[in-house]
């Protein structure tokens, strides 16, 4: 297993040989992968509210933007300008503080979230010991802030959207947390980067995907959810309660909701990749075709372009499965709340019960395959 | 005192005035409402602690057990129950409020100096750190196994209570057709039963 590039030491070991002492260079290099993630996720909202335009253009079509820069690509640009520019208003009789801190609760988790992904052997901001349960544990904290928002606006729609939206990701974090439980017990370990290394010996044919088929559908279903997309988007179901908790939202606190789900979306996508689909791994191990290739892994230019090649791979399954999720949204409908919480408590919750069980045993039964 | 020792104490200082200043707001706040967001926060401000003591994982099951899940049930319970009312002044409410406030100065003092009577052995073993759940799972299972079956009963109870609350028994078929209808929820009137005798028909 090639250690991969490592852009922390030789960062470090470059202020060191000019004179700086370690300290200080470990502490000029920390922010600087945090600011980048934070760009790259900031980013990814432009390319799925892009893509989420054209696709379901396309779906329904329609041509889409196409006047706001190449393609229509700078349309959430413009977007989000707009909602910076608009008066921030607060409804009469709401209560103020509440009404603010509640967008901002529902979008940092989020951000936070991007800790343990993982877009490379190094390639991740910390290799947390407990990665992917950080994850689960930090989504669960965005409904405070949807009940924050639904009950501080002075609307019972908001209302009735926030105690929705805090049913529903209440009910779907269970089959999630079993789902993700499944892959740990397959992987030994919580750690992201652990997860994608475990899928890693025989490229495309040891994904995680064979091994937990249930498992992969499970996820995705539960992932959906969380993120309120459509068939799930019923705390903010038009038709219903207008839009729920985002109804008296305006300007750049309901572009806080909106950067929230988009950046979700992505963030769960990327999560599916490194559970289900090898992560930043190419369908065929590279350290086959470096070794047919004849040369060596530690080469510096061949160490770049591997980096760049987990960051490709990562980005090209994450938006693969962003474009599943809009087609989904475009082509399904909406479900009711009782059938919502029937899914979630009668179908998924046994199913996920009994695809951990059979994991367990299998992983007894045939510990090579199911990682002993 | 290096760089890394300074920003754990000062994490520690910060978090223990956010900590204490929401533990105080839960209690003296009138509004409902904002004592429980600000018991999110105290679980938050604790979880932060128990990461400062290198124990991640307890501060994320901290996080997920206390605030994704006890402090969004209160939410929960507060919000479907709140009537924004305004309570009559009780008379002599001091008296209340002074005893209340002697009876939890008198705790205090008896924790304090029981805090401080106590010869703490500090353990000078390394911290487990990533190998904390493995550790933490072996001894769910051999020492400590008997205390976690019987959570894990106990909330089993907790279980079977709430879906007997929450079953609504329907109807059978036979409507009254002649009588106005009247948009409630179908219920059969609770008859004051034990729930636990001989099994119901559906």
């Amino acid at each position: 297993m090639s250690s991969g590039i490592d852009l922390q030491r030789s960062f470090i070991e470059i202020l060191v040989s000019l004179g700086v002492p370690p300290g200080v260079a470990k502490v000029v290099w920390m922010p600087l992968p945090m600011a980048l993630i934070l760009i790259a996720a900031t980013v990814s909202i432009f390319i799925a509210v892009w893509l989420e335009r054209k696709i379901s253009a396309a779906a329904q079509q329609r041509i889409g933007p196409e006047y706001v820069g190449p393609l229509g690509a700078l349309q959430a640009t413009a977007d989000g300008v707009k909602l910076i520019f608009k008066e921030d208003i607060n409804p009469a009789q709401a209560d103020p503080i509440l009404f603010t801190l509640g967008p901002a609760i529902v979008v940092i988790p989020v951000f936070v979230s991007y800790l343990v992904v993982p877009f490379g052997q190094n390639m991740v901001i910390t290799d947390l010991g407990v990665g992917i349960f950080l994850w689960i544990a930090l989504s669960s904290v965005t409904p405070i802030g949807l009940l924050m928002s639904g009950y501080s606006s002075n609307n019972k729609y908001s209302l009735l959207g926030g105690l929705r939206a805090t049913a529903q990701s209440i009910s779907y974090e269970i089959p999630l947390a079993l789902a993700v439980l499944a892959i740990v017990m397959m992987s030994n370990s919580l750690s992201t980067v652990e997860i994608v290394n475990k899928q890693a010996e025989y490229g495309i044919l040891s994904w995680n995907i064979w091994r937990q088929p249930v498992g992969f559908l499970l996820f995705w279903i539960a992932a959906l959810a969380e993120c309120e997309r459509l068939p799930f988007d019923l705390p903010e179901a038009e038709e219903e309660i207008v839009a729920g908790y985002q109804t008296e939202y305006g300007g750049m606190k309901f572009g806080l909701f909106y950067v929230g789900s988009y950046v979700n979306l992505v963030l769960s996508a990327m999560l599916v990749s490194v559970l289900y689909l090898g992560g930043w791994s190419f369908p065929i191990p590279v350290e086959t075709i470096v070794g047919g290739l004849g040369l060596s892994e530690t080469t510096p230019w061949l160490q770049v372009i591997l980096a760049a090649l987990g960051i490709m791979m990562t980005l090209l399954k994450a938006y693969l499965l962003v474009f599943i999720a809009v087609l989904l949204r475009w082509t399904v409908p909406r479900v009711r709340i009782d059938q919502l919480l029937d899914l979630g408590w009668k179908f998924l919750l046994p199913v996920a019960l009994v695809n951990l069980l059979l994991t367990a045993a299998l992983k007894l039964a045939f510990p090579i395959a199911f990682g002993g | 005192m290096n760089l890394a020792e300074g920003v754990q104490l000062v994490s520690t200082g910060i978090l223990g005035v956010f900590m204490l200043a929401a533990a105080l707001g839960v209690v003296l706040l009138s509004n409902i409402v904002y004592s429980a967001f600000l018991l999110g926060m105290v679980f938050i401000s604790i979880s932060g602690l128990y990461i400062l003591l290198n124990a991640g994982f307890v501060a994320a099951a901290q996080v997920l057990v206390y605030v994704g899940a006890v402090n969004i049930l209160i939410l929960f319970g507060i919000m479907l129950v709140n009537k924004r009312e305004d309570f009559k002044p009780v008379a002599n409410a001091w008296i209340g409020k002074a005893a209340t406030g002697a009876v939890c100065l008198g705790l205090f003092s008896l924790l304090s100096s029981m805090v401080l009577a106590t010869p703490w052995q500090l353990s000078t073993a390394e911290p487990a750190g990533e190998a904390a759940v493995e550790i933490i799972g072996m001894h769910f299972f051999s020492d400590f196994l008997l205390p976690f079956e019987l959570a894990s009963v106990l909330l089993l109870m907790a279980l079977v209570g709430a879906i007997i609350l929450a079953r609504r028994e329907y109807v059978p078929d036979d409507e009254p057709e002649n009588e106005q209808k009247v948009l409630t929820l179908r219920e059969r009137p609770r008859e004051l039963v034990p729930t636990g005798g001989e099994p119901s028909e559906n």
